[in-house]
């Protein structure tokens, strides 16, 4: 507020202020008592129900990842994220189930598995750098409807491509994963669950020791903040730009091999749900910060998990309209994220 | 400045134009479904049932109203909707709750035209569901736009896409919330009472009627579309869309002014969805998906965006080639060429690809206002760039 504002406006400005913090504290206590009823009801559930939205939250961040980069660093939603993780979901399936033929739980396709881990990375790292040198990089000085109009039409022909790939209905996918568990004090731990712990967190650090690290990860930070500057002191800033978007698209490839082996089924709509749910994700954490999108991703998950999974609670017919919701109470009371600086445009 | 007077009366006189040529196109399609065709020879009514149907070219104006309604948001304010089918599918229910036995707690006539022994449930006049269906969607885009708008655009495009994605699931889910029904689920509310008009009943299949009605609607929305444009909160609109610092520096309210323009593009989309509903009769959740929000936001962009004449002629075309045209050509291509290609599957890359080009090679659209064409193909000034940097280290 500037301080022209009168008496009276400075007041209405506090009244407000006092409304949304006990409107804030009022949310965040409903959601604690739900989250204590359960708990008390069946703590067994509760404890089964909370891994399962860890394991969710680390795909979620995986994908929220990319948005996070991408958006960090040429200040583009971009919408055909959530479509190259279907790709990548579809593209493992059709290399390791149809073309390699892995189907059932053994050595080999274990050793099989991570090699398609890889390759499916590379693939969606360079089709999203192709995406961004098509498309993207010719608009980066256009208005900025036009880029996001751009990624709106790339993800719907990326839809396309999986459509004529996988056909309209939903393909099972039979796992490479065992589907065993093991108990640890009545709570079951699925070796698919922990599969996908030792794949996500060593990309997560990697990704984040590259981004803080390296001279290529520096290099990105200082184009993100003022590219001409970065120019001027020998980056290239389209090379970096491309590095981005590779690394985006690596851990869209990873989340989407990882998704479709754990959740066992491929749709060419897939990408279109689950990106908006990542981007939920990065914009709860912070969007641009990379520790937000993880820690965003992780608490979606376990959001949606417990929506889904607790004896009382609304269902997982309402899953989606949960997530939509705390968007939108999002940009209500922290447009930041928890990590992240305020986001109110400084226009 | 000095041919200001000559370009507005220039303009005005080409507005005259277009206005004369929708007023002849929608008149020709009556007469030619009204009179001709009933005495047609048979093959020439086949060939116009499987080209150009009254059905089709009735959806085509219930099209233009929400490309004209998204205009508003898109085309004059310059801020993105990618959720728009939420407000056809929230208008489409006003028309369900409001004009059919469904509410059966209720019995309220208020100038209805409920069919006999249907009385129960609510039912209000055609003219004022449309009106009520304006405001609700109003209330909605009131709802979604407020705490959005207050910051960077791009997440009101993200809001909206969720938005979007919502209201249809919970149109789905709404035929059991705790205990209530009140979507009736997946199978919709059917049964749409008859449009009543002084005295005078549409019925069910009185098609060219209807046709002539929604074109009127359609009518009216070119009209307001343009007075809107022209007006003072018009050109509010347009100074945001084209500068937002410059605009805020000459007194233009940015929030007040998105927020009506929000408001006001999201009644577009109720009012055709009322007419929609009325069109087919009943209203239906699992019509309502995203790739519907895309065809209307391709139809502002392939017609030139902000321009009122370019975006009908966009939502036309574009209308007209996603429920006959990519049909037709594939059934003549195929029989043609001896293939079995499955054309109507082609939609998402048609639109995508659609996108995608004009946004790369022309932005402005195919019929573009002078003024965005000079805009869009604007690069990004330097020291444009260097004065938000600056306010970024002063705010901080």
């Amino acid at each position: 507020m500037t301080s022209v504002a009168s008496g009276v406006a400075r007041k209405k400005v506090k009244l407000s202020a006092i409304l949304m913090k006990i409107s804030m504290l009022f949310i965040i206590g409903v959601a604690v008592y739900w989250l204590g009823l359960n708990l008390f009801k069946d703590p067994i559930q509760f404890a089964s129900v909370t891994v399962n939205g860890l394991t969710n939250g680390m795909l979620y961040a995986l994908i929220a990842l990319g948005y996070t980069l991408v958006y960090g660093i040429i200040e583009l939603i971009n919408f055909a994220h959530g479509d190259l993780f279907m790709l990548g979901s579809v593209f493992s399936f059709a290399i390791l189930t149809e073309a390699l033929g892995a189907t059932e739980p053994s050595t080999k396709n274990y050793v099989l598995l991570l090699l398609v881990l890889l390759l499916t990375m590379l693939f969606c790292a360079i089709l999203n750098v192709t995406i961004e040198r098509l498309a993207y990089r010719r608009l980066r000085n256009a208005p900025r409807l036009a880029p996001l109009i751009t990624a709106v039409g790339m993800s719907f022909v990326l839809q396309w491509v999986g459509l004529k790939w996988v056909g309209s209905v939903p393909v099972n996918v039979p796992t490479v994963l065992p589907s065993t568990s093991f108990g640890f004090g009545g709570v079951e731990f699925s070796f698919k669950a922990v599969a996908i712990f030792a794949v996500t967190i060593p990309l997560l650090i990697v990704l984040t020791f590259i981004v803080n690290k390296t001279r290529r990860g520096r290099a990105m930070r200082a184009t993100a903040q003022d590219k001409d500057a970065s120019r001027l002191m020998g980056i290239d800033v389209n090379k970096t730009i491309s590095f981005t978007f590779a690394i985006a698209g690596a851990a869209a490839g990873a989340a989407g091999i990882m998704y479709a082996q754990t959740i066992g089924t491929v749709a060419y709509n897939l990408g279109f749900q689950l990106g908006l749910i990542a981007f939920t994700s990065a914009v709860l954490g912070g969007v641009g910060n990379l520790y937000g999108a993880v820690i965003g991703g992780i608490i979606i998950g376990l959001i949606q998990s417990y929506n889904d999974g607790l004896p009382i609670g609304p269902g997982q017919r309402w899953s989606q309209t949960m997530v939509f919701a705390i968007l939108i109470l999002l940009m209500v009371y922290r447009p930041g994220g928890l990590l992240g600086e305020t986001a109110q445009e400084k226009v | 400045m000095s041919n200001t007077s000559t370009a507005a009366h220039h303009a005005a006189s080409n507005n005259r134009k277009w206005a004369i040529g929708f007023t002849i196109a929608v008149l020709t399609v009556f007469i030619i479904n009204q009179f001709i065709l009933p005495s047609a020879p048979k093959q020439v009514v086949e060939f116009f049932n499987a080209w150009f149907s009254l059905t089709s070219m009735a959806e085509i104006m219930v099209w233009i109203l929400m490309a004209l309604g998204l205009n508003v948001i898109v085309g004059y304010a310059g801020l993105l909707d990618l959720g728009y089918v939420a407000f056809w599918a929230l208008g489409g229910y006003v028309a369900g709750w409001l004009m059919s036995p469904f509410l059966s707690q209720f019995q309220i006539n208020f100038f209805g035209n409920p069919r006999p022994g249907l009385e129960m449930g609510i039912h209000f006049s055609f003219f004022f569901v449309l009106i009520l269906g304006g405001v609700f969607t109003a209330i909605w885009g009131i709802i979604i736009g407020g705490p959005t708008l207050r910051l960077k655009s791009d997440y009101l495009a993200l809001v909206t896409l969720g938005f979007g994605e919502i209201i249809p699931q919970f149109m789905v889910n709404g035929g059991d919330v705790a205990g209530l029904n009140l979507t009736n689920g997946a199978q919709g509310i059917g049964g749409l009472d008859d449009i009543k008009f002084l005295g005078y009943t549409i019925g069910t299949f009185s098609l060219p009627e209807k046709f002539l009605m929604i074109s009127m609607l359609a009518g009216a929305m070119i009209f307001f579309s343009i007075r809107l444009r022209d007006g003072r909160l018009g050109r509010a609109w347009l100074a945001i869309r084209e500068d937002e610092l410059a605009a805020s520096m000459m007194g233009v309210p940015l929030w007040r002014t998105k927020f009506a323009s929000y408001a006001i593009g999201a009644v577009g989309g109720g009012i055709g969805g009322v007419a929609f509903a009325t069109l087919v009769g009943g209203v239906y959740a699992d019509r309502f998906n995203f790739v519907i929000s895309i065809i209307i936001l391709s139809m502002v962009v392939l017609g030139g965006m902000g321009n009122v004449w370019g975006v009908v002629v966009g939502a036309t075309v574009l209308a007209w080639v996603n429920s006959v045209g990519l049909v037709q050509f594939g059934v003549v291509i195929n029989n043609a060429l001896g293939t079995k290609i499955n054309f109507p599957s082609y939609q998402f890359l048609l639109f995508g690809l659609l996108l995608v080009l004009m946004m790369l090679f022309r932005r402005e659209g195919f019929i573009p206002e002078a003024r965005i064409r000079m805009v869009m193909n604007e690069e990004k000034l330097e020291d444009e760039e260097k004065i938000t940097d600056e306010t970024k280290i002063a705010s901080h």
